[in-house]
């Protein structure tokens, strides 16, 4: 029979000469097994007087508990140098990269469109729509542009041929959206109408044929021109940011009265022409049926592709529908 | 509309201050000043001067060398880029030193190796004129080396450029600019009355009028002038219609005009020797008249066009547009019959629309001018012309036609206040009405009161109008801004909100929105495959926007060639957008489509792409059924359904059109009707707990014939799986000779799974025998070992 002393001397040999984890698995069978030599001491310690299985019994514990040290810490160093290896084996240049696939685009159109339209819901208003091709009723006729008013000629209007000559028109603008909320809703009403709108005009770096318009309409039981104008003004410090203000100056429209134009001015001080508004004449209220002397109301409207060449410092109108990749690409 | 200072001064001296204020408060007013210009300073140095000779600069053509005579007797030579003096003109020269208007500064300098002592000056340069058209030459007489500023008479002035909306016909003359002005600055406005000497037969003895058509010609004045000046209208007078941007013509032109800019009348002179016995008409045109206008257009009337007949009821004058060739003014006219009228503003605009005949006098005309001003307007011209000469006949013939009775209007105060959102006493609001006057009488202070409209404001007739009156003059700026609230919460509509995320899962897929225009071409539609039969455009200004779209394929199928021919194939593009197919009831069907292009993929892209879609939109049964479809690939196309109902199309586009775009990859496509797919049945299923028991995987091959659609064999599958069959996947395809002609192989994952126990090998084996026999018996299909 083997001596303790002889086993760990054994143990810590082969543990040494093992290299790889499968390695000293076989060892730690072959030396801790069930047919090992230690097992085998164990299982003779029976035969022995009570007293030296005793001491016996103690050297073998002591025996045990030195090898399973040993090839534990053995297994350690071998776990870390495995770990080490493989990852070593796969080890990756990460800037070896073939493949970036295309990110996909909002048009700047849409990406203004939505801000615009955010801004206004988060100041409590709803988002209506309206045909791009609109009776000459709504576009002009409930307006308060009667027939052969010279306020039409403002529009350079594309008619298309549907029905009786002159009745069916690309909308000029985005306000007949108004005129369709009055009719279909009950004040009060706080909406905003983002749409398409059409002009007989040649394409040039600021004029389209085709163009994007925003429109607000609010109409309540005492809405006054001083709502309209803290309106803008509230709009501007959303969407522009501080130290941008507006203001309101005189103008026509024959929906509106009084109508004005109102500007912003950057914070370096440069004023810039945004858009159109006023108090909703009573002429439009009463086209669509909706009684003047109970309610009052504001509407205003301007452009959303200039806004969105200048947020995003393009200089041409007519960029906006190259669909050149190299241009939808850079927003 | 262009206006000076000095002009204004002479309807209120006391207009003053600093020109930037002055135009800040023209545009509070509402009279946008789009330009401000200081003229006539800067002249100092600019001297008259005589061209001598001109010769070609040996070394360049685009200048050319001029000899001028600055008043030494010496030549001068100078260099100039402009072509239109004769030996003889008379022409501004600044000279070495001078730092002209614009800052530049004037030096003795080489230009290709010749000297040039000075430049030439064209009457842009100067503040004369608006035209870049040349050297400016200036009338005989003059003396040479005289300063410019001097010999002209011209003295510094600021020039104010004013957008004038439709609604201010009284804006239209300096004498309405200074009434806004003056009122606005607190400070006097008067209109001094012409003094008119009175000599010779009456104008009642040698003209008269008649009119047929009241309701066009409200009033019709006339004087009779003696004497009438032939040669140029005075300097200053020039000077003045010069800065406003009219051409001086001769005196009597020039006289018209400058009535007409200062008062807002326009006025038209006949030469009295050509019209018989001074006898004039007014009546509407008969359809099909002939007549010649000034400017020797023969022109065909129509009977909306209102003219002026002699005494043999022959059209002489286009009312309110332009005057006949007939009685134009000579050299050798002696007398004129002056017209000052009032015509109907509808019929002018619509006249000079249609022979595109606008002009400063129809402008006028059109937004209404004021009846009440025609008398002054005639004195003032005999005035302006008694100065140069003529004389006038004693009296004035004024005809009349309907007169509107003068309009008085209720104001409440508190209306004003409630819509403005001031808190006006009505004293200041009378106080602000009455300078430009509108007359009130007040009632008592919080009392209605009356307003009386003046004849220069055709465009108020209301409450409201003299509401924005009170709101311009009171200024806007000054009014206290508020925000109202409103207990609505803001939101998008589902609708809306469905669009965004379409649009955030195609953009997140890699694919960009394009922005096709609307509009198509002829042939653009039949060019895609598609019918022609887009809703035409009745005035459009090119060919390319004549026809409105049936589908967004054309702009799509474009914006891949734009880009491909620009060598950037593969792109991915959407778009969503309105179409108008066809058909409707008071207005056009329009419907919003989506469509998505993918370049350089097949057709099965799409068919994913769909897939996603009614996945993220939780549409209902999201089907495709292969069948042909117009311009795209026959054998790769097919209908798409929501629900059983079709949505769209998708598929491949057909080679043929690719071929006629001119791209040379294959081009999936997906075209949906937004509004049919969002209204199909769609909706979340409802929650399941995710089964706590092991699942069993079952794969399946079958052989089955082309005809059937992978989705067909699917179906089957999941309807015969029953409860268990959990989800059904096609994992695998192939063809081979073996499986022969007009078959493939389509193999399926199957997962049978229980939320309430796990699932035994009888179960199992049972369902997927039952799923086996179902595909088999249906689709002609075979299970392969």
């Amino acid at each position: 029979m083997a001596e303790p002393e002889q086993l760990v001397v054994e143990a810590e040999r082969q543990a040494v000469a093992a290299t790889t984890l499968d390695e000293l698995s076989a060892v730690r069978t072959a030396i801790t097994g069930k047919r090992s030599p230690l097992v085998a001491a164990r299982k003779a310690l029976g035969d022995l007087e009570p007293d030296a299985r005793k001491q016996a019994g103690q050297a073998l514990n002591a025996a045990k508990a030195a090898i399973d040290e040993i090839l534990s810490a053995r297994e350690a160093e071998l776990a870390a140098a495995a770990r080490a290896a493989q990852l070593a084996a796969e080890r990756l240049d990460l800037t070896e990269v073939t493949e970036l696939p295309a990110d996909g685009h909002l048009h700047v159109i849409t990406q203004t469109w939505q801000e615009l339209e955010d801004v206004f819901v988060g100041m409590g208003y709803r988002v209506a729509e309206g045909p791009e091709i609109e009776s000459e009723w709504y576009n002009f006729g409930a307006l308060n542009f009667p027939l052969g008013h010279p306020a039409r000629d403002m529009y350079d209007t594309l008619y298309v041929d549907y029905g009786e000559p002159g009745t069916t028109l690309l909308r000029t603008h985005t306000s007949p959206v108004q005129a369709r909320v009055m009719e279909n809703q009950e004040p009060p009403i706080y909406v905003v109408a983002p749409g398409r709108c059409f002009r007989q005009d040649t394409a040039d770096a600021t004029h389209m044929p085709v163009f994007h318009q925003i429109e607000g309409l609010v109409v309540d039981r005492d809405t006054t021109l001083g709502d309209l104008a803290g309106t803008i003004e509230a709009f501007t410090a959303a969407y522009f940011g501080p130290g941008f203000s507006s203001r309101l100056r005189p103008s026509y429209f024959p929906f509106t009265e009084p109508s004005a134009e109102f500007d912003i001015q950057r914070p370096d001080g440069a004023w810039l022409e945004l858009g159109g508004c006023g108090m909703v004449h009573p002429n439009v209220f009463e086209a669509c049926g909706i009684d003047p002397e109970q309610w009052q109301g504001f509407a205003f409207g301007f452009g959303i592709d200039r806004l969105a060449l200048i947020r995003f410092g393009i200089d041409d109108l007519r960029e906006l529908w190259t669909n050149d990749i190299r241009f939808l690409g850079q927003f | 509309m262009k206006v000076l200072l000095s002009w204004l001064r002479e309807f209120a001296p006391d207009i003053d201050g600093d020109p930037e204020h002055l135009a800040e408060t023209l545009s509070n007013l509402g009279l946008a000043v789009e330009e401000l210009a200081h003229i006539g300073q800067g002249l100092d140095g600019i001297v008259i001067a005589e061209v001598l000779a001109t010769r070609p600069h040996p070394d360049a053509d685009r200048i050319h060398l001029v000899d001028v005579d600055a008043g030494d007797g010496e030549a001068l030579q100078v260099c100039c880029g402009a072509f239109n003096m004769a030996v003889g003109d008379l022409v501004p020269l600044a000279t070495v030193g001078t730092t002209m208007p614009g800052g530049m500064e004037i030096a003795r300098r080489k230009m290709r190796g010749q000297w040039s002592n000075g430049m030439l000056c064209s009457g842009a340069e100067i503040g004369m004129g608006d035209a870049h058209e040349g050297i400016l030459i200036l009338d005989g007489g003059l003396s040479l080396g005289v300063p410019l500023a001097e010999a002209l008479g011209i003295h510094p002035d600021v020039l104010f450029d004013l957008e004038v909306n439709p609604n201010r016909p009284d804006a239209m003359s300096v004498m309405g600019v200074a009434r806004d002005l003056a009122a606005r600055l607190g400070v006097p406005f008067m209109v001094t009355a012409p003094r008119v000497e009175e000599t010779g037969t009456s104008a009642a003895e040698r003209s008269s009028v008649s009119i047929a058509s009241p309701h066009f010609c409200r009033r019709f004045g006339i004087r009779v002038l003696d004497n009438v000046p032939s040669g140029a209208s005075p300097r200053w007078m020039a000077n003045r219609l010069l800065a406003v941007g009219q051409r001086p013509i001769n005196a009597v032109v020039d006289l018209s005009n400058y009535v007409m800019f200062e008062l807002g009348q326009p006025n038209h002179t006949y030469d009295l020797d050509l019209v018989p016995d001074g006898e004039l008409g007014v009546r509407m045109a008969r359809t099909g008249e002939q007549m010649v206008t000034l400017d020797g257009v023969e022109r065909t009337l129509t009977e909306d066009d209102g003219v002026i007949v002699n005494r043999d009821d022959e059209p002489i004058g286009l009312a309110g547009v332009m005057g006949g060739a007939s009685t134009e003014i000579s050299a050798d006219t002696q007398s004129v019959l002056l017209e000052a009228a009032w015509w109907d503003p509808m019929t002018i605009a619509r006249t000079a629309r249609r022979l595109g005949l606008r002009s400063e006098a129809s402008a006028r005309f059109e937004r209404g001018a004021d009846p009440d001003i025609i008398p002054l307007a005639l004195d003032r011209f005999a005035e302006l012309a008694a100065a140069l000469g003529a004389t006038t006949a004693p009296g004035m013939i004024d005809a009349t036609g309907n007169r509107p009775e003068p309009i008085t209007v209720r104001v409440r105060p508190q209306r004003v206040n409630s819509v403005l959102g001031t808190d006006l006493s009505a004293d200041e609001m009378t106080s602000l009405l009455e300078p430009i006057g509108f007359v009130c009488e007040t009632g008592g202070d919080g009392q209605d009161f009356g307003v009386s409209i003046p004849s220069w404001r055709i465009d108020s007739a209301t409450e409201i109008d003299v509401i924005e009156e009170v709101g311009r003059l009171h200024g806007y700026f000054k009014i206290a801004r508020t925000v109202p609230v409103t207990e609505q919460a803001g939101a998008l509509t589902s609708r809306q909100r469905d669009r965004r995320r379409i649009q955030a899962l195609l953009t997140g897929m890699g694919i960009t929105e394009a922005m096709p225009l609307p509009f198509l071409a002829p042939g653009d539609l039949a060019r895609a495959g598609l019918g022609d039969d887009g809703i035409t455009v009745t005035n459009p200004l090119v060919a390319e926007e004549s026809i409105m779209r049936t589908s967004l394929r054309p702009g799509l199928l474009k914006a891949v060639a734009y880009n491909a021919a620009r060598r950037t194939t593969g792109v991915s593009l959407f778009e969503i957008g309105r179409i108008n197919p066809g058909g409707g009831g008071d207005l056009p069907d329009e419907h919003e489509h989506l469509a998505v292009i993918l370049a350089g993929k097949e057709a099965t892209a799409a068919t994913t792409l769909w897939r996603r879609l009614a996945r993220h939109l939780a549409v209902t049964h999201p089907g495709v059924v292969n069948g042909p479809v117009d311009g795209l690939h026959p054998g790769r196309s097919g209908s798409v359904l929501a629900y059983g109902v079709p949505v769209g199309a998708l598929g491949e586009i057909d080679p043929q059109v690719l071929g006629a775009y001119e791209i040379d990859e294959r081009v999936a496509w997906l075209e949906l009707d937004l509004g049919a797919l969002l209204e199909a049945d769609r909706g979340l299923a409802p929650y399941r707990t995710p089964s706590r028991y092991p699942s069993s995987d079952v794969d399946l091959a079958f052989t089955v014939p082309d005809e059937v659609s992978a989705d067909e064999v699917a179906a089957t599958i999941a309807l015969a799986g029953g409860e268990l069959l959990a989800s059904v996947s096609l994992f695998d395809v192939f063809r081979s000779e073996q499986l022969g002609e007009g078959r493939r192989s389509l193999a399926y994952t199957l997962r049978f799974e229980s939320v309430a126990r796990t699932l035994n090998d009888a179960e199992v084996a049972a369902a997927r025998q039952t799923c086996i026999e179902a595909v088999t018996t249906t689709h002609n299909a075979a299970l392969r070992g």
